[in-house]
């Protein structure tokens, strides 16, 4: 697996021809590193979850959404293709914003995808839901009540369940949109530490909307503004020295606003790691005082 | 007026409505079970036993063939119309359709809605004629999934609206295919089209104008599914307004078993979607 082709995107269009036409992405070109994890940020409606979803697809399920450009797969392509899509969309999974069971059991939830794309023993699909399951640090909860419905569970072991379901079809690639938007923070940092221990293993391509999610997580970030691509770098150059005026705006504004919200959650921040992140948390927080 | 008279005299009308609904309810539920129930419970033998030869006229025998009539009729019509309208409520709210064509379907699916039951009834009659045919049960079937099909599909497709749109991108996001994805979409739905099958099956069980032209006014047997057949509603429609008391009195008791049969559809579909309303995306937890 450690050899997986990045994706690449050349000139990606996406056009919404509903009541009016909007252009959710305007030209988009822009390399993903493999193992690594990209974030994309940007403000509301500048397109971040349609380029994630025009990566595997997924957009195509809404009706009215045109495309052009393409998507590069490794040496394959991901528009372009003779593969049926559902084949594509098992080696880029795609993790809902929305925690989300499948209506059935917490351990059907984790082996429909396998179910569905191979045959399986029993022994080896219970292997299968341990191993995903303990990958999302979620089996510790739920061993003793694997028969339980998948939507008894909390929120955030849900959020951990969908990541599970995803990793069991053994993609290359996890898209997963703001994942912990819809949790409340500690779910959140459990489900951030689950990112950082995949990212070992899968490239992950994720949209959130906290600046200090990108800069706790994200080896390269990647900022969309209406559409169009502002700047893609590695986290460090992007946050500490950005190239572009509009990410600049984007950083001191914006991130401001992130660190005042969260400044109430102060507890978690001696689990920081990163003294980036901390040098640039005092900051803020010193500016309201 | 000032404002909050205006909203008190509002709250008793809601309120009134709501007691008026409740008691028409009651009192029909009531009287039929009471005045059926009379019949009914002193004599249970007239529901298992063949009509006589002379049943419309002395009620000799019991109202067998319209118990089994209905059942006959009812049963498969609901499953076919199940499977029309479960695939129909799946392409209105998959990619398998674009949005102006489900929005020219549901039209289609409103005027079939709001036909009254007899112009099927006429409708099926006039393909009886057409190929040659006599009254006869299998018609009757075809009526009945007729008229059930919309009301179904309806019933459905409000069920699979109400399901998640992230529960469809979770199961493509795996890589399921749209039939896949389809089927997990319909177990999300499943309390509300579990209770828009039971709905269908209890105004198919219940309606006598599609079945008056198409499986008859039969008395006996039905031997058949070419045989002319008939089924509770019909039965009691044709005996009510009969001048023998022996013959009326039948016709209460049929009331009596359609309604106790209604009332055992609608519980049986509340239990069946609180089961499944557990596994339903934000369902109920236990």
């Amino acid at each position: 697996m450690s050899n997986q082709p990045a994706l690449r995107t050349e000139n990606l269009e996406v056009t919404y021809t509903g009541n009016r036409k909007v252009t959710a992405l305007d030209g988009v070109s822009v390399d993903f590193a493999e193992n690594a994890l990209t974030a994309i940020i940007g403000p509301s409606g500048c397109g971040k979850s349609t380029l994630l979803k025009s990566l595997n697809r997924l957009h195509e399920i809404q009706p009215n959404a045109e495309i052009a450009g393409e998507v590069h797969f490794g040496d394959q392509t991901v528009y372009d293709t003779d593969d049926p899509l559902p084949e594509i969309r098992r080696r880029i999974g795609y993790v809902p914003q929305t925690p989300t069971p499948l209506p059935m059991s917490i351990y059907n939830n984790v082996a429909y995808g396998a179910k569905i794309h191979g045959d399986y023993s029993r022994e080896e699909l219970d292997d299968l839901v341990e191993t995903c399951l303990r990958k999302v640090n979620l089996w510790d909860e739920v061993e003793d009540r694997l028969d339980d419905p998948g939507a008894a569970l909390s929120t955030g072991q849900i959020q951990r369940l969908c990541l599970a379901r995803s990793l069991a079809v053994e993609p290359e690639i996890l898209l997963c949109d703001e994942v912990t938007s819809a949790l409340d923070p500690i779910s959140a940092e459990q489900v951030e530490e689950t990112l950082e221990s995949l990212k070992e293993e899968y490239t992950i391509i994720m949209v959130t909307h906290s600046m200090d999610q990108a800069r706790r997580l994200a080896d390269d970030v990647v900022f969309l503004y209406l559409g169009e691509l502002v700047e893609a770098n590695d986290a460090r150059t992007f946050f500490e020295n950005p190239q572009a005026d509009r990410t600049k705006e984007f950083i001191s504004g914006h991130g401001a606003s992130t660190y005042l919200e969260k400044s109430s959650d102060e507890s978690d921040s001696e689990t920081q790691t990163d003294e980036q992140v901390d040098g640039s948390r005092d900051r803020p927080t010193a500016v309201e005082q | 007026m000032d404002r909050y008279t205006e909203q008190r005299l509002f709250g008793l009308l809601a309120r009134a409505s709501a007691a008026l609904i409740v008691g028409v309810l009651a009192l029909v539920v009531g009287v039929t079970l009471f005045r059926g129930g009379r019949v009914f419970l002193t004599d249970p033998a007239v529901a298992v036993t063949p009509p006589g030869s002379r049943y419309m006229l002395d009620g000799g025998g019991g109202f067998l063939h319209a118990v089994l009539g209905s059942l006959f009729i009812v049963v498969p019509a609901t499953v076919i119309a199940m499977v029309l309208s479960l695939s129909t409520a799946i392409y209105l709210q998959s990619d398998y359709s674009s949005e102006r064509t489900s929005e020219v379907i549901n039209m289609f699916l409103n005027v079939l809605w709001g036909t009254p039951p007899i112009v099927y009834g006429v409708f099926v009659l006039t393909v009886i004629i057409a190929v040659g045919a006599q009254t006869s049960l299998i018609f009757g079937v075809i009526a009945i999934a007729i008229f059930q099909y919309p009301i179904m599909t309806r019933y459905a497709d409000e069920a699979l609206k109400a399901a998640p749109d992230t529960v469809k991108e979770a199961s493509y996001g795996v890589g399921a295919t749209r039939f896949e994805t389809a089927r997990v979409t319909v177990r999300a739905a499943l309390p509300g089209v579990i209770a828009g099958i039971i709905m269908g099956f209890a105004r198919g069980i219940g309606d006598a104008a599609t079945v008056l032209f198409t499986a008859g006014r039969s008395t006996q047997m039905p031997g058949g599914p070419f045989d002319p057949a008939t089924t509770l509603p019909i039965l009691i429609f044709e005996q009510a307004a009969s001048f023998n008391a022996e013959v009326r009195s039948h016709a209460y008791a049929a009331s009596f078993v359609l309604i106790v049969a209604v009332l055992a559809l609608i519980v049986a579909s509340k239990l069946l979607a609180g089961r499944y309303a557990r596994f339903a995306p934000g369902g109920r937890h236990s």
